[in-house]
């Protein structure tokens, strides 16, 4: 261990295994970030991070203002999501948003007044003299998540209280086309360091690694000369293959360390977060702006003005696009995310959002089309290419067997989804596509056996209530027939008289009362 | 006496590995739930009873003794075969006479038009159903199993079972069925 | 304009099956050049007939199976069975030899076990092992190398042999085996093995013309050739290194010590490298990835074990060389080898499973 730590010093570069060479094409790193006009209106979605949708304080013709919370998080794993600019709320309801599946979640949708009017701003640029709690919980309330793809809410990873070695500042941008960190990090270096400051005082973290691919010369340069007076903040350069900025890949190659499956890196003392992310915590934490924006890399060969754009979360793609010179082809495809694990989006109304950091618009000349499918012949390339080293053709046979026992013997959860296998693959079958198939379909079945069990135990409960109800009842009935016993007994008693006795003095009185009136109808006859 | 030899060496044989045997089955024994456990675990619990038999368990008792593995419409096509696999018979189709595989449902009362019964909450096999006599009831989504019991005793016909619609987290991944609006091309 | 959904990653494989399997066949190219000026131009026949045959039958056994017969077809992977195992017969075998090895490499090996990528034997070698056993004569005739030949076997001679059984003058395939002082040879390989049971020694065994250089006449080029075609393949990454070393070693450990040990009983270990089919087997047949291993630890596991096979088949066995055998072997030994080479996965240092 501290070995290895030693070498983290060194600045010694790690490996990983497999990992590919795909066409970079960044060419939309080229031009400075560019703003974008107001929008018509904003979708904004309740859910753009990793957890629960928080609960909604604004309803339909409130006016906002930029920055204005419309969702309030209480509970933990809930984020809330802001006014973009100053409006009305337009109306609440499902829309299309940015997810695979294309399915429609609760939105809010704002139409902006064009004046842009900033709300109240709550600020701490002297944080050292502020409490963690209050920090973390600003960052919260500030709807900052993790802006590199996954989302996750970035004060719930500071919190947890655990002691750290390194906080790695994620700068790699591995995936191609996608150059949005790349711009950010040449034309705001000092405010990424700020804010990579302000995260190492609220974990505690005495020392910090931003990692940048050798494939972006300039940021390296900037960095390198921002970072010249900082100790405790260092540059490392890691080698371009992709997928080197996957989380667990990065620190692989950074400190030589391996995140347990299914744990966290904050198990190996270490915590990662992007360079967007860090730069949102330092505009939250010293300007008091909530996130309302990201940099986002529209690019591919369909628009005439590839390049990088301030974006205000909610904007539809389509206005985005429109931007950017979009010339579309009569089978264009769209796709939220890089080419390596972004997704098709069905329609342009899906609105940008926290996680949303390209959106490619290819021409099927750069991308062509998938081959069709055809058999797996074992060449086991996709071994070779795999950075989790698993063996994806197994899970692929698996996967199409539907034999879910052998994949979780065979670590499909440990799988990153990031693609490299299907890129290899000489015969175009959609690896990936199995496999989060597989898994979702796995967590299905999960989640049905729970709710089996649930219903299980509530059935037997309800059985044995109706039991115990059934017996009461009969103890009931018992009570109320000895109660009445006693109480006749009690009766005789106290009269000196047994109760039946007056039955039978009734059934003798009914029976002489018979007897006379047979006596007086024969008499009448008689008569 | 070859003959004796042979037959006395079988036998001596036989007795060593029957001993073996009987000491490998002692000794090496599998504790394993009661068969009838794991019947139930692997049926759905939905209690729904279309099975014949007052709910899931009094199902799985049949079956282990020797009822038909077929009978049990929402466990469907893959309840039938991991039933197939732990009793090691013959997986066979859904038996129609118990009614066929459909999507998962979950009921919904309309409750303005709820007259406060409490038949249906006397019918849920899983006590799903909140209210009073004489009170609005409805039903607890997350725990209804869509068994469909209640909509027989309501007297106005107020419950409808409605699928369960697929959300973000729970899609599967059907690529193919998400439909692609068409948009002019000077869009 | 309409969009189009597709799965991630939206990209086009870099190389598809049919590219890697055309890859394979040109690098075979050097090998058929080799086997010609060796063996007279009867190869052109033999992987002719070999290849007609060989798309004929994924023709008709995808129709009979009604799969598309466009994609299997187009995958090459026909070919390259038909290409190796004509490549693999005596050149002027009778024409229903290759026939019956390739019909029943793609239709029974193949096809029969669910088409490519579903079988578990190599389907090349269990053809050509089928031929061996069914007939013996005509799959250990090989011609004598051109440069101890009285013959020169011109392209119609070859054709005459390979479809009538005579040529022209009525000679036929043993006679052509005579050499120059009359006397009928085998193959190098072959000579050792019958004269080492024979009590012979093996410098007495290889005062025999044929084994003249390293690993006898024709063979040892015809290896080289093979080596060269294989290295190109290591280098273009379509096969990788690890089944090729692993046999090239399996088979060189215990022939260096068994020569080491028995000098005059043992084959050499040149011998046992540049001669017979090692150099295929090591970089064409071996590594076809359908039946091979998996995991990169596994495929050098898969290479040491045909390659001790081949060894102990050479020096023990009933037949003077053993790569068809092996291989055949091996392909049943992949499940378990598959079970036990499998990488550690991230995240699973050092837990058990």
């Amino acid at each position: 261990m501290q070995r290895s730590k030693e070498l983290i010093e060194q600045g010694h570069i790690w490996t990983f295994p497999g990992g590919i060479h795909p066409p970079e094409r960044k060419y939309a790193a080229a031009a400075p970030i560019r703003e974008l006009t107001l929008p018509d209106r904003f979708i904004l979605p309740l859910r753009q991070h990793i957890g629960e949708p928080a609960d909604i304080l604004v309803k339909p013709g409130d006016t906002v203002l930029k920055g204005q919370a419309l969702t309030n998080s209480k509970q933990h794993g809930q984020l809330p999501v802001h006014a973009p600019s100053s409006g009305v709320v337009s109306s609440i309801g499902p829309a299309r948003v940015a997810h695979p599946s294309g399915l429609a979640d609760t939105c809010i949708i704002i139409e902006p007044d064009g004046d842009d009017r900033w709300g109240e701003r709550q600020a701490y640029a002297d944080y050292r003299n502020h409490d963690h709690a209050t920090l973390l919980n600003h960052i919260q309330q500030s709807g900052i998540a993790g802006l590199g793809g996954a989302g996750f809410p970035t004060a719930q990873k500071l919190a947890l209280q655990k002691p750290l070695d390194y906080l790695i500042l994620n700068g790699v941008e591995c995936e191609p086309y996608i150059c949005a960190d790349d711009r950010l990090m040449r034309e705001y270096a000092a405010e990424i360091i700020s804010g990579a400051e302000i995260l190492m005082y609220l974990a505690d973290i005495p020392k910090t690694l931003v990692a940048v691919e050798d494939n972006k010369p300039e940021a390296i340069k900037v960095l390198t000369e921002a970072l010249q007076d900082h100790a405790t903040i260092t540059l490392r350069v890691v080698p371009t293959r992709y997928p080197s900025g996957g989380e667990k890949q990065l620190i692989q190659l950074l400190t030589g360390r391996e995140v347990p499956s299914r744990g966290l890196p904050i198990d190996i003392g270490l915590v990662m977060q992007n360079v967007a992310t860090a730069f949102a915590v330092k505009r939250a934490i010293i300007d008091g702006e909530p996130l309302l924006q990201r940099v986002v890399t529209a690019t591919g060969e369909a628009l005439q003005q590839p390049g990088n754009y301030w974006v205000r979360l909610g904007t539809p793609v389509a206005h985005l696009l429109n931007q950017a010179g979009f010339q579309a082809e009569a089978q264009q495809r769209v796709i939220m995310g890089g080419p390596m694990m972004g997704f098709a989006l069905p329609d342009l109304t899906v609105p940008v959002v926290k996680i949303t950091n390209c959106i490619l618009a290819p021409s099927s000349r750069e991308l062509p089309d998938a081959e069709p499918e055809m058999p797996c012949i074992r060449c086991g390339a996709c071994a070779d290419a795999c950075p989790a080293s698993l063996l994806p053709q197994q899970l692929y046979w698996h996967a199409k067997a539907k034999e879910f026992d052998q994949l979780e013997q065979q670590n499909l959860f440990d799988c990153i989804e990031c693609g490299a296998c299907a890129f290899v693959c000489p015969s175009a079958i959609p690896l990936v596509h199995y496999y989060r198939r597989a898994k979702a379909e796995i967590r299905n079945i999960a989640r049905e056996k729970a709710q089996a069990e649930v219903a299980r135990e509530r059935f037997e409960a309800r059985q044995q209530r109706l039991e115990r109800e059934q017996e009461e009842r009969l103890e009931r009935h018992r009570k109320a027939a000895e109660a009445r016993k006693q109480s006749q007994a009690e009766a005789a008693k106290t009269t000196g008289k047994d109760p039946q006795d007056a039955v039978k003095a009734a059934l003798a009185r009914a029976k002489a009362r018979r007897a006379k009136q047979q006596a007086q109808s024969s008499s009448d006859d008689d008569s | 006496m070859s003959l004796l030899t042979a037959v006395i060496a079988l036998g001596l044989l036989a007795l060593i590995f029957g001993l073996v045997l009987g000491f490998a089955a002692v000794k090496f024994r599998v504790e394993s739930d009661p068969i009838v456990d794991q019947i139930d675990a692997i049926l759905p619990q939905t209690q729904c009873g279309q099975c014949g038999y007052p709910g899931c368990r009094p199902y799985a008792e049949a079956i282990a003794n020797g009822d038909d593995i077929n009978k049990c419409p929402p466990g469907g096509e893959a309840t039938i075969r991991e039933l197939a696999d732990l009793m090691g018979v013959e997986a066979k189709p859904l038996d129609a006479a118990h009614g066929e595989e459909s999507t998962k449902k979950v009921a919904v009362i309309r409750e303005d038009e709820c007259i406060g019964c409490t038949k249906c909450i006397q019918a849920c096999p899983v006590d799903a159903i909140l209210g009073a006599a004489k009170h609005m009831h409805t039903v607890i989504a997350h725990e209804c199993t869509g068994c469909d019991l209640c909509v027989e005793p309501c007297p106005v016909d107020c419950i409808d079972m409605v699928p369960v619609t697929v959300k973000p987290e729970t899609w599967q991944w059907d690529l193919e069925q998400i439909p692609v609006r068409m948009v002019e091309s000077s869009n | 304009m309409t969009f189009r959904i597709a799965p991630a990653p939206h990209t086009k494989p870099a190389r598809t099956t049919g590219q890697v399997m055309r890859l394979v066949c040109y690098a075979l190219i050097p090998g058929a050049l080799a086997h010609y000026f060796m063996f007279g131009p009867g190869i052109i026949i033999q992987l002719l007939l070999a290849t007609i045959t060989a798309v004929a039958t994924e023709f008709l056994f995808t129709q009979a199976r009604r799969r598309t017969s466009h994609n299997t077809l187009a995958d090459y992977s026909a070919v390259v069975t038909a290409v190796l195992l004509a490549l693999s017969i005596p050149s002027l075998a009778p024409w229903w030899i290759i026939v019956i090895g390739t019909v029943f490499s793609i239709g029974i090996v193949k096809h029969l076990y669910g088409g490519i990528g579903q079988n578990i034997f190599n389907p090349a070698m269990a053809g050509y092992v089928v031929l061996l056993v069914s007939f013996p004569l005509q799959m250990t005739s090989w011609p004598l190398p051109a440069e101890l030949s009285n013959f020169s076997v011109s392209f119609y001679d070859a054709t005459q042999l390979i479809f009538s059984g005579y040529t022209t003058d009525g000679y036929n395939v043993q006679q052509l085996k005579a050499g120059v002082d009359g006397i009928s040879m085998a193959t190098p390989l072959d000579t050792l093995k019958t004269g080492l049971s024979q009590q012979l020694t093996t410098p007495e065994i290889t005062n025999n013309p044929i084994f003249s250089g390293i690993a006898g006449v024709g063979w040892q080029l015809l290896n080289a050739a093979f080596l060269v075609g294989g290295l190109a393949l290591i280098a273009t990454r379509v096969i990788s290194w690890h089944i090729p070393l692993g046999l090239v070693l399996g088979l060189a450990v215990p022939a260096l010590i068994g020569s080491a040990i028995a000098p005059d009983q043992s084959i050499g270990l040149f011998m046992h490298l540049f001669s017979g089919a090692t150099m295929l087997g090591a970089f064409f047949i071996a590594t076809d990835p359908v039946s091979a291993a998996t995991s990169n630890r596994g495929r050098l596991y898969f290479g040491l074990l045909i390659g001790f096979l081949v060894y102990v088949i050479r020096t023990w066995g009933g037949y003077p060389d053993g790569i068809a055998f092996a291989v055949l072997l091996a392909n049943m030994c992949v499940p378990i080898i598959d079970k036990y080479s499998q990488p550690t996965v991230y995240g699973h240092k050092g837990s058990s499973s």
